[in-house]
């Protein structure tokens, strides 16, 4: 019996890296899946988008779990499109349970001061507003099933203190937990819980691309993943440059279990120590 | 495969409530156990709750036999660091090695406003709740060192680990405290793959929450409230619809952090408290 059994988990940026993890470990653990991705290059962000291959990927390695897969292309910055994917979903897997608010951009490292405003409101507009609109998306359906539910959003090591040169990142994943306190009070009489995740550096396209190289090494010129990994590995305690995929997917799917049923509201770090330094 | 199969945990104040539930647990995903408790009445708890027995504590064992898990008991009190260790060197060596520990022993004492907390019951709860968890790790740290394989140590603290609670100073300092070391530790054995968090439960079902004494710090005016009038004060304090959480619900928290699952979380503060701490 898997540990998220004959549930439904509706995941966002689910086309690769800790979105298709996230999928993945669910799926082996018995859960269906309602996956969307953006499926494009983000603007102003400094490393290629997921495609559509990516999230067909996905959806194969779901089905070769035996787990069904409903995936649809979707932008986190469109509700109407959001809303549709879920609604689909639910009407072909019949419930909806689980929601991981995982679609996220990465930074474009530049002083808080010179960000532009299309910058600002980009990372805004899908790191935090795209996690609001994954989660009311999501609530009528949980709320219909009547068995509760659980909404994980992913914040971040960010979303707990601040890191310089990632002012916009930093202030959208500091939202997101205010984001998640107010829906934990808000869906706690449902038995909906609301957690989120706070990763450190985490090892997917997001992090490993020259931009975030020279966000660590600004003293290098065109840093490589060696110059980078020593550099990643002082943000943390533990003896690591990095995490992967399914340590963060191993934390969701405890959120997303029974095992939690009355954690609720917590900001949960899987950062090797990096929010204690 | 157990999440925990053929690792080694040591466990404190394991007779019952969530040290026995956290033995079983991890006993069902593969641990053997090492566990101690003081298993007597503690001088000044007497008009709260009774101190756990000898009983408990074999009933603690015989549990954990029933899984076809090995476990080596110990009566051992947390104040007394070398009957502790000694406690442990002994599982250590008929077990093989220790992985896990969960510093879970201690008291709740309550009732009165800070001034008026007397020096002998301020004394034992940070004797036991504080300087318990500090010997606990003491004890185990050089094991863990020694070993080279890492290791999880999970302390037991407390939504009053987080927040202030009227007419509870004591224990509210000595589960803030816990938090202190557990933050210290996490940084001191990080380098030798040693991970260290904190569990923060809300009350739990268990002879420490669930007996006269306690409904009444809840509801000062009733000389004999029952269970069911304390369930719904309680229930007021969480989010959730719920008056309290049992003791597995601890223990999968536990069990999660002492699993490779949670390789690399260190240094965080884990609630299990169905959102008391929002409100």
């Amino acid at each position: 019996m898997g540990r998220v059994e004959g549930k439904v988990a509706f995941i966002t940026g689910a086309a690769r890296g800790q979105g298709r993890s996230h999928a993945r470990r669910l799926a082996q653990e018995g859960a269906d899946i309602i996956a969307i991705d953006a499926c494009e290059d983000q603007p102003n962000i400094p490393y290629a988008g997921a495609t559509e291959a990516d999230l067909a990927e996905t959806v194969r390695q779901v089905e070769a779990l035996d787990r069904r897969i409903v995936a649809t292309k979707a932008d986190v910055r469109d509700f109407a499109a959001l809303k549709a994917a879920v609604d689909e979903g639910v009407a072909q897997l019949g419930r909806l349970d689980i929601v991981s608010a995982n679609a996220g951009i990465g930074v474009n490292p530049l002083s808080t001061d010179e960000i532009p405003d299309e910058v600002w409101k980009d990372m805004l507009d899908v790191n935090l507003s795209g996690a609001w609109r994954a989660a009311k998306a999501a609530i009528p359906h949980i709320k219909a099933g009547g068995r509760g539910g659980s909404i994980i959003l992913t914040s971040s090591a960010a979303g707990l203190r601040a890191y310089a040169n990632a002012g916009a990142y930093v202030s959208a994943k500091h939202g997101v937990v205010g984001l998640m306190r107010t829906l934990a009070l808000e869906l706690a009489p449902d038995m909906i819980r609301v957690n989120s995740i706070h990763p450190t550096q985490v090892d997917t396209d997001m992090i490993q691309n020259e931009a975030t190289y020279r966000l660590f090494r600004p003293d290098l010129d065109h840093p490589t993943k060696e110059d980078f990994a020593p550099a990643s590995q002082t943000m943390n305690a533990l003896p690591i440059p990095w995490v992967e995929a399914i340590d963060i997917s191993n934390a969701v799917l405890f959120l997303a279990s029974d095992e939690a049923r009355y954690i609720t509201g917590v900001t949960l770090s899987v950062d090797a120590g990096s929010n204690i330094k | 495969m157990g999440r925990v199969e053929g690792k080694v945990a040591f466990i404190t104040g394991a007779a019952r409530g969530q040290g026995r539930s956290h033995a079983i647990r991890l006993a069902q995903e593969g641990a053997d156990i090492i566990a101690v408790d003081i298993a007597e009445s503690i001088p000044g708890m007497e008009r709260f709750y009774p101190g756990a027995t000898e009983d408990d504590l074999a009933e603690t064992v015989r549990q954990i036999e029933a899984l076809d898990r090995r476990i080596v008991a110990t009566k051992a009190d947390v104040r007394d660091f070398d009957g502790l260790k000694a406690a442990l060197d002994r599982g250590v060596a008929e077990l093989g090695h220790v992985d896990i520990v969960s510093a879970n022993a201690g008291i709740f004492m309550f009732g009165d406003q800070t001034q008026l907390v007397t020096d002998s019951d301020w004394q034992t709860v940070i004797d036991i709740n504080q300087t318990g968890v500090w010997h606990t790790a003491k004890a185990v740290i050089p094991h863990l060192i020694e070993q080279g394989t890492g290791g999880s140590m999970i302390l037991t603290s407390s939504t009053a680990g987080i927040m202030g609670t009227p007419n509870v100073a004591a224990y509210t300092a000595s589960k803030h405290a816990v938090v202190g070391i557990m933050k210290t530790l996490a940084l001191e054995l990080a380098p030798h793959s040693i991970r260290v968090n904190t569990v923060h439960p809300t009350g739990v079902a268990t002879n420490m929450i669930l007996n006269e004494a306690t409904f009444r710090l809840f509801m000062p005016d009733q000389e004999h409230p029952s269970q069911e009038e304390a369930a719904k004060v309680f229930q007021s304090t969480n989010a959730l619809p719920i008056p309290w959480v049992e003791p597995v619900d601890i223990s999968n928290a536990v069990l999660f952090l002492a699993s490779d699952e949670a390789r690399y979380i260190t240094g965080t503060q884990l609630k299990i408290d169905a959102g008391y701490t929002l409100k």
